[in-house]
């Protein structure tokens, strides 16, 4: 009796969070599938059912092949950069130096801010006039007589999209030099002590036990910033506004869906948002959950 | 202490679930506006006294201050009903028309809403039976005899006229800096040649941007005033109505005429909105730009001086013809109040109405009837035009191409901003008018 009083109370706690999951993301998932599936175009819903009409015609449409290009870049990029640079302040912060928590505060504090202040600061500083109307930052190359550097950062045909990398690194690599300090922290000292008695120097103590220690950190951390690039959005307009050449497919599917009444195509770029996504997350959560029950 | 337990979860439980179920109220606007207007288009007329709630993005600026005048006007005409303001900020309307959206799919419409006259509104709402024809109002206020003929066409559809408009825009304005043009020796171009030919001569004498020209949505502006310019009025409002087909040779040479005028904007065009591209031409860093007449607005702001500062002309090849856009008001299908929003219509139709708003919003009434004192240099010129010039709709502000199309079109204009292929082009705006347009 007792058992089955706490399986039910337990049921009954966890009861409202599994209809509010079940019907506001899953129902809703399987109702943007039937969108997808249908020819809706307008205010009036119609849900005439067109098959696969909207994901082939994405394949085949140039902006979208667009989207995916600079969507790929951003991605490559981003991961890079805040892998790289969140490494390198983890590894400078964890040589227990004073100051250790104000650095570390300010290096997360980024964060905190909404991409659009980031998305608006990144326009002032990245701003592409040349000649007589320099500003930002090429005004700041051009006075220092760094003039190489001048350039027209994110409306430079083809590859401005990795220009918005910039601010979206600046504004992530704390977090994950967050996860990195945790992860260079849970290694025991002793390794590292033992290392050096048998007379490794301290940059063969990170290449063969401290980075290997890490990986499952690096791991997390490259699916936690797969999912955030792939729904960046408000960041790219808050620096460059609606232009094509920086489109990318969140940015598509909202324009399509309430500037245009596209539907169907909206929630069709969506599913595929929604697929990129989990094939990420998927097996890396199978993964997780195996590794702790055989724990 | 179990028994402590399962009674603080079993109220937990009941404590989430009911709060899941108090906080669903009526989708509501978002900031705060005079008078709650929620709670009380919950229970229309349910105080003894008539309401008419208006719905807007006007929340800024003139527009506000314009919205105002003309709420007294309506006061001091209908004292017994209570106006109520559902203006909604942010963003030009995407948030405001997409609560909107949401109102009118669960049947909560407001009294009347304010929108871009033409296939913006006709193309959503009329296409989806949300709007009611105003012809009888027309009719017994006179309207059709005050308001230019050819405007009547484009804000109708099968005849049924849709909307009440408000205030009227130019789009085919070319603001130049008379100082630049006379240092070079050039009176305002009339032709598209000439004009072409001028930004080559002030490129060679040293003006770096001879035309400004910002964002996206800016480009588009240009090249609807191009089209028009190029294609004469007659073929222009033919592409519209599915009457000039978009593949023949003169849309070629209107899509070469404005790739030839995009070789003289400046590089960093897409990091600029359109109060920067128009700023560049009262600073000198620029000689001309295309955008509408709120720019003369702007530039008052600036405290620069009209006809010193800044001059303005027709675009080249277009004089003669005022390509216009309007914000106007609607009657929405079910409206719960529809007395006071028909008397809230036939306020911003009079010319009491318009001419309190217009002069603060900084344009011209739809009527021509307008007391001409309270108006400034640019806005009386304007009004002049309107009364004389034929009218043609814009495309970028919602009057020729309802909202699908217009997207399809701004698609195919990106992609032709980085490629500048104008066969693709004109292909891409073939197709975008048989998938979304009037073409077969």
């Amino acid at each position: 009796m007792r058992v089955n009083r706490e399986k039910v109370i337990s049921f009954l706690l966890v009861l409202p969070s599994i209809a509010a999951v079940g019907i506001f993301i899953y129902a809703f998932i399987l109702w943007s599938v039937r969108v997808s599936l249908s020819q809706w175009k307008g205010l009036l819903p119609d849900y005439t059912f067109v098959g696969l009409a909207n994901y082939i015609g994405l394949f085949n449409d140039p902006r979208f092949q667009i989207d995916i290009r600079n969507q790929a870049i951003f991605t490559v990029l981003f991961m890079i950069g805040c892998l790289i640079v969140g490494l390198a302040l983890a590894i400078l912060l964890d040589q227990n130096l004073k100051g250790e928590s104000f650095f570390r505060s300010v290096y997360l504090f980024p964060m905190a801010i909404s991409y659009i202040v980031t998305g608006v600061v990144w326009r002032w500083l990245m701003n592409p006039a040349q000649g007589s109307r320099l500003s930002g930052l090429n005004l700041l190359f051009d006075q220092m007589g760094l003039d190489f550097l001048v350039n027209r950062w994110h409306t430079t045909p083809y590859w401005g999209i990795a220009f918005i990398a910039l601010p979206a690194v600046w504004q992530m690599s704390g977090y994950i030099m967050a996860l990195y300090l945790s992860g260079l922290r849970s290694i025991p000292q002793e390794l590292r002590e033992a290392a050096r008695v048998d007379g490794a120097n301290e940059i063969q103590i990170y290449r063969h036990i401290i980075l290997p220690m890490i990986s499952p950190v690096t791991l997390s951390a490259i699916i936690i910033l797969g999912h955030i690039s792939l729904k960046v959005f408000d960041l790219i307009l808050a620096v460059a506004g609606k232009q094509l050449q920086l489109d990318v497919p969140a940015i598509y599917m909202w324009q399509t869906t309430f500037d245009g009444y596209f539907f169907g195509r909206g929630a069709a770029i969506g599913i595929l948002l929604l697929i990129s996504v989990a094939v990420l997350v998927i097996p890396y959560l199978r993964w997780n959950l195996k590794t702790e029950e055989s724990l | 202490m179990k028994k402590l337990l399962t009674l603080i979860s079993l109220v937990l439980i009941l404590s989430i679930v009911l709060s899941g179920c108090v906080s669903q109220a009526s989708p509501t606007p978002a900031p705060q506006e005079p008078g709650g207007a929620v709670t009380e288009t919950a229970e229309p007329g349910g105080q003894g006294r008539q309401q008419v709630e208006v719905f807007s993005w006007w929340t800024g600026g003139g527009e506000a201050a314009g919205l105002e005048a003309m709420i007294k006007v309506f006061q001091a005409e209908y004292p017994d009903i209570e106006f109520i303001n559902a203006a909604v900020a942010g963003g030009a309307g995407t948030n405001a028309r997409a609560v909107l959206a949401t109102r009118l799919q669960a049947n909560d419409p407001p009294d009347s809403w304010q929108g871009h006259a033409g296939q913006e509104l006709i193309g959503t709402y009329v296409a989806a039976n949300q709007l009611e024809p105003l012809n009888f109002l027309y009719e017994e206020e006179g309207w059709l005899e005050v308001m230019p003929e050819t405007l009547i066409p484009l804000i109708s559809q099968d005849g049924n006229i849709y909307s009440v408009p408000v205030n009227i825009h130019r789009a085919n304005v070319v603001w130049y800096n008379p100082a630049i043009l006379e240092e070079n020796g050039i009176t305002m171009p009339t032709t598209l040649e000439d004009w072409f030919a001028s930004m080559e001569d002030l490129k060679n004498a040293g003006v770096e941007t001879p035309l400004a020209m910002g964002e996206q949505w800016t480009a588009m502006h240009l090249m609807e005033t191009i089209l028009l310019a190029s294609m004469g009025e007659a073929n222009y409002s033919g592409l519209w109505t599915g009457e000039f087909d978009w593949a023949s040779p003169e849309v070629t040479t209107a899509l070469e005429h404005f790739a030839t005028a995009l070789s003289y904007t400046n590089s960093d065009a897409t990091s600029l909105t359109w109060q920067d591209a128009a700023q560049l031409v009262v600073n000198g860093d620029a000689a001309y730009n295309v955008m509408g007449d709120w720019a003369e607005g702007y530039f008052r702001e600036l405290d620069k001086t009209p006809n010193v500062d800044y001059g303005w002309a027709p675009v080249p090849g277009s004089d003669g013809v005022f390509q216009f856009l309007s914000d106007s008001f609607v009657l929405p299908v079910g409206a719960p109040n529809r007395d006071g929003a028909i008397a809230w219509l036939k306020i911003a139709g009079s010319q009491a109405g318009q001419d309190a708003f217009n002069p603060v919003k900084g344009s011209i009434p739809a009527r021509n009837d307008a007391d001409r004192s309270l108006y400034g240099e640019y806005l009386l010129s304007a009004m002049d035009d309107w009364a004389s010039d034929i009218v043609a709709g814009s495309l970028t502000h919602g009057v020729v191409a309802n909202d699908s199309w217009k997207t399809e079109i701004d698609t195919a204009l990106g992609l032709f901003l980085q490629s500048r292929d104008v066969a693709a082009f004109q292909s891409a705006l073939v197709a975008a008018c048989a998938s979304s347009g009037p073409c077969q």
